[in-house]
């Protein structure tokens, strides 16, 4: 699993992610807050790799709760809300075990400190991704909230001189039954600040939980529907001025010559900034700054990619891969048995380079000056985003001010800095503070793209049909090698190859390889559901080939290959039961099944897809049956996976990121298009009931629903989709 | 020059030239920053405002052919009756993940429920499909619009 990988990364060899082994003192501590009330420190485990071998002086607390005179609960968290969710779900966890009512829990955005707030799952990064953050916080924010309660009902035993085992606590107050006492939570929390903190506190078992498991309605909602949310490219710090900006068309190309004149004749244009690879227009509005930004005439050095297309990236990938690469899984015999097996069946799939084109443009504010520079972004790594900030403005890092925002979408866009760095880069020429804010066109064509990959797969099946070797092998980007250069270790890193090793399936022989191939000059980064995106298409499209080449029912075959993955099964059966497999369809219309065990949640959906005579797809309805372990917000489970089958449909059908002549071929949403309200399917949900810990939310959808509509695709049609995005003219019937 | 434009029931003098789209107008002149830039060419929707009631993308409506008519943004849509049954129909519906694009998904459901106060699938499907939403709420943004028609 990618993330026990990333984890014992930050924890250091020998260690285990487990929190349970920590002693109390080293997690959590407790203290008077500046403004006088309750201040609990925690360390999540693992924040850093010196936690253990730090002493008592030396605790690295990297999430803060405070209780304050007037009730309220201020959480100060690493972690960014970008509509996951977790700005809901995580406080829901804290509220349970402290007996406050949801909306009395406020968050403030952790400021820029990888020190304090490193992502255990991350590596130590301070960031939000990987559907990463209930994992992280799911056990340290439920004993902070115990503990918390603990020492507020010892402040109100001591007080009333009762003993605590005869208070409780309840809705925001302690409460002596005895007596009928009662105080607010607020009143006790600056006597609650000098009690000892209890060594060991018992957590609610899930049949007691009020708050967990309920659909509770997410606190960011109502400033969202009213239109007072600030996003980072909402910010107007007095005085800010708008730009916006050419880069090169073809990546590494650099500016020959500007001609600037018509651009500061349009009036409200103030200034035009020239960069080795860029020039900006900064005016008073963004209206000004597009205008003289299509007056400007620039000239371009291409640089050694001019003559850049896909088909050379596709080429090479494919070259690659006809030698042997890193081996990720090596599990049995491959060769002795391919050599018995009764069947063989080869593929070769890829899928394309992709944009997040998240809703926000990219953009960024900042104020550079000699002495200091602030900076006003939505972003998913706020510690990066300080340190290439004072980087590229020559100034030490607490001179630095990085103001975080909610974000218009992240889907792992803003798990990156190279927007901070341009808007600095900009800032630095300009005497105001200016808002830097991408074009459409520009955010599209300079975006950092999920890779291309080329894959190679075959299977030996036995004289029954089922596969009794498995042999993949494929090229492509490894983002983690330019991310978290310690990841990447002998040609392998445990994103790129997430979701195509361990399996769910039973396969006694079984071999995986991995090359690391970088497309020249284009920038590639996480998309929503990152390796996975491209491992669980090749893998469930792959498999629904073998139970056809067997002559199987794609879930059957599935099923038998189970047995020893019970919450697979269950899922698997789930979806097939509630989606009527098997059922009678239309003619033209077909049901693809996927499962997959990615982000420690089992999942597994059923596409029904239509195809046209004209080879046009529509996906009718999709059915999800998902086990992430114990459910925070059920509601926020429905919504992630709901939000989540859009996004991958909309990568199935239309994603696709092409070159020529070095430059980015789609420029906006005509030319890259997503799923609208007139094509979105309907979607059901299925959540099984757990116990297990909680799996990650936020990608999962994404990457199932992929090979379940090009399985349905091929039961409506007979015909077998190895490349991506679906090629209508393919499916045309003759 | 400078424009007058009505701006929620509010007169408001600009200086700008006549070609500068609208929405610069309200996010950078008058730092009304509810209305969202999401692609400038009427693709997405996300600038979406209400101009005599109808839902109109804000960044390819210029200034200069505006004149007086009434321009109504997401700070003011909850004034009116179908804006605030859409408000709320959002909220109980729970309908937002990022959000950036709910402000123009609400003007235009708001238009749409003000001159259709019954709208059926197709209908809501020709009004809202100019609106794209990145986070896929696309089903809830669907039975929010019913949860309003029926209140």
């Amino acid at each position: 699993m990618i993330l026990d990988r990333l984890t014992s990364l930050a924890a250091g060899p020998g260690r285990s992610p487990s929190a349970n082994g920590l002693s109390r003192r080293r997690v959590l501590q407790a203290g008077v807050a500046a403004s006088g009330g309750l201040l609990l420190s925690l360390s999540l485990p693992f924040a850093n790799g010196d936690t253990e071998a730090a002493d008592a002086e030396g605790f690295s607390p990297n999430a803060f709760i405070r209780i304050e005179g007037d009730g309220r609960v201020i959480l100060t968290m690493p972690y960014v809300e970008m509509g996951q969710g977790t700005y809901t779900s995580i406080p829901m966890l804290i509220a349970e075990e402290l007996e406050v009512d949801l909306t009395q829990v406020r968050l403030e955005h952790a400021p820029p400190n990888e020190k304090l707030y490193g992502n255990p799952l991350l590596g130590g990064v301070q960031g939000t991704g990987g559907s990463t953050a209930i994992r992280a916080v799911w056990k340290p924010m439920r004993q902070a909230g115990a503990i918390a309660r603990t020492m507020l009902v010892a402040a109100a035993a001591k007080r009333w001189n009762v003993d605590p085992a005869s208070c409780h606590a309840q809705n925001g107050e302690v409460l002596h039954a005895p007596t009928g006492r009662s105080a607010k939570y607020g009143d006790l929390a600056a006597d609650a600040a000098r009690m000892t903190v209890p060594e060991t506190v018992a957590l609610k078992q899930p049949k007691d939980f009020r708050l967990i498991g309920t659909p509770a309605k997410r606190l960011d909602t109502p400033a969202k529907v009213n239109g007072t949310t600030v996003f980072g490219i909402d910010v107007r710090p007095p005085g800010v001025t708008i730009a916006t900006l050419a880069q090169s068309p073809v990546f590494g190309g650099r500016v020959k010559s500007v001609d600037d004149a018509a651009a500061k004749a349009v009036k409200g244009v103030r200034q035009i900034v020239r960069l080795d690879d860029a020039v900006a227009v900064v005016a008073d509005h963004m209206g000004a700054a597009r205008k003289g930004l299509a007056a400007l005439a620039i000239e371009w050095n291409d640089g050694p990619h001019a003559t850049l297309g896909t088909d050379n990236i596709l080429r090479e990938l494919e070259k690659a891969t006809l030698n042997s690469g890193a081996v990720a899984q090596n599990t049995g015999d491959i060769d002795k048995a391919m050599a018995s097996a009764v069947t063989k069946v080869e593929a070769n799939y890829q899928v394309p380079f992709l944009a997040h084109a998240a809703m926000e443009p990219m953009n960024c504010t900042v104020h550079v000056r000699k002495d200091g520079c602030e900076v006003w972004v939505g972003n998913q790594v706020i510690a990066r985003a300080q340190a290439a900030a004072a980087k590229t403005a020559g100034l030490p890092l607490d001179k630095v001010v990085v103001h975080n925002h909610l974000i218009g979408g992240g889907f792992g866009r803003r798990l990156e800095i190279d927007g901070v760095i341009r808007a600095v880069q900009i800032g630095q020429h300009v005497d105001s503070p200016v808002k830097v804010v991408w074009t459409r066109e520009e955010d599209i064509q300079h975006d950092m793209y999920r890779p291309y990959f080329f894959d190679r797969i075959s299977a030996g099946l036995d004289e029954k049909g089922m596969p009794v070797a498995w042999n993949h092998r494929f090229a492509g980007s490894s983002i983690l090698a330019r991310w978290l250069p310690p990841a990447f270790n002998n040609g392998l890193d445990p994103d790129t190859t997430d979701g195509a090793i361990n399996l769910t399936y039973a396969l006694p022989n079984m071999h995986v390889e991995y090359l690391r191939v970088e497309p020249p000059g284009i920038p590639t980064a996480f998309w929503r559901s990152v390796g996975p995106s491209h491992n669980v298409f090749v893998v469930e499209s792959f498999m629904d080939e073998l139970a056809a080449a067997a002559k199987q029912d794609p879930v059957k075959y599935r099923q038998a290959l189970l047995d020893k993955m019970p919450r697979a099964k269950a899922v698997l059966e789930l979806a097939a039961e509630k989606a009527g497999w098997g059922e009678k369809l239309p003619q033209g219309v077909g049901r693809g099944v996927s499962i997959q065990f990615v982000f420690g949640t089992y999942l597994a959906q059923i596409a029904e897809v239509e195809v046209s005579k004209d080879g046009a797809v529509r996906v009718r309805r999709v059915v999800c049956a998902v086990d992430c372990g114990i459910v925070v917000n059920p509601d926020t489970v429905r919504a992630q996976i709901q939000g989540a089958i859009i996004f991958g449909i909309t990568a199935a059908l239309y994603g696709e990121i092409t070159l020529k002549d070095g430059r980015v071929e789609q420029t906006n949403f005509d030319t890259y298009q997503m799923l609208r309200m007139n094509e979105a399917p309907v979607i059901e949900v299925h959540i099984v009931q757990s116990g297990e810990p909680p799996g990650g939310m936020g990608e999962p959808g994404t990457s199932a629903i992929v090979p379940a509509v090009t399985n349905a695709i091929f039961a409506a049609t007979g015909k077998r989709l190895r490349k991506l995005p679906i090629d209508s003219a393919e499916l045309k019937s003759a | 020059m400078a424009f007058t434009i009505k701006v929620n029931g509010v007169d408001r003098i600009v200086d700008v030239d006549g070609d500068t789209p609208l929405l610069w107008v309200l996010r950078d002149v008058l730092g009304m920053t509810g209305t969202k830039f999401g692609c400038g060419m009427a693709l997405c929707g996300a600038c979406t405002v209400q101009i005599d009631g109808v839902a109109t993308r804000s960044c390819i409506t210029t200034i200069d052919g505006i004149g007086t008519s009434e321009i109504t943004t997401i700070e003011a849509i909850g004034a009116t009756t179908a804006g605030a049954k859409i408000q709320k129909a959002w909220l109980d519906q729970e309908v937002v993940q990022c959000g950036y694009c709910q402000s123009g998904q609400i003007m235009s459901a708001s238009a749409l429920l003000a001159s259709n106060p019954h709208p059926n699938d197709a209908d809501i499907d020709d009004a809202m499909s100019g609106n794209i939403c990145r986070c896929g709420t696309y089903l809830r943004i669907r039975e929010a619009i019913k949860q309003a028609a029926q209140t």
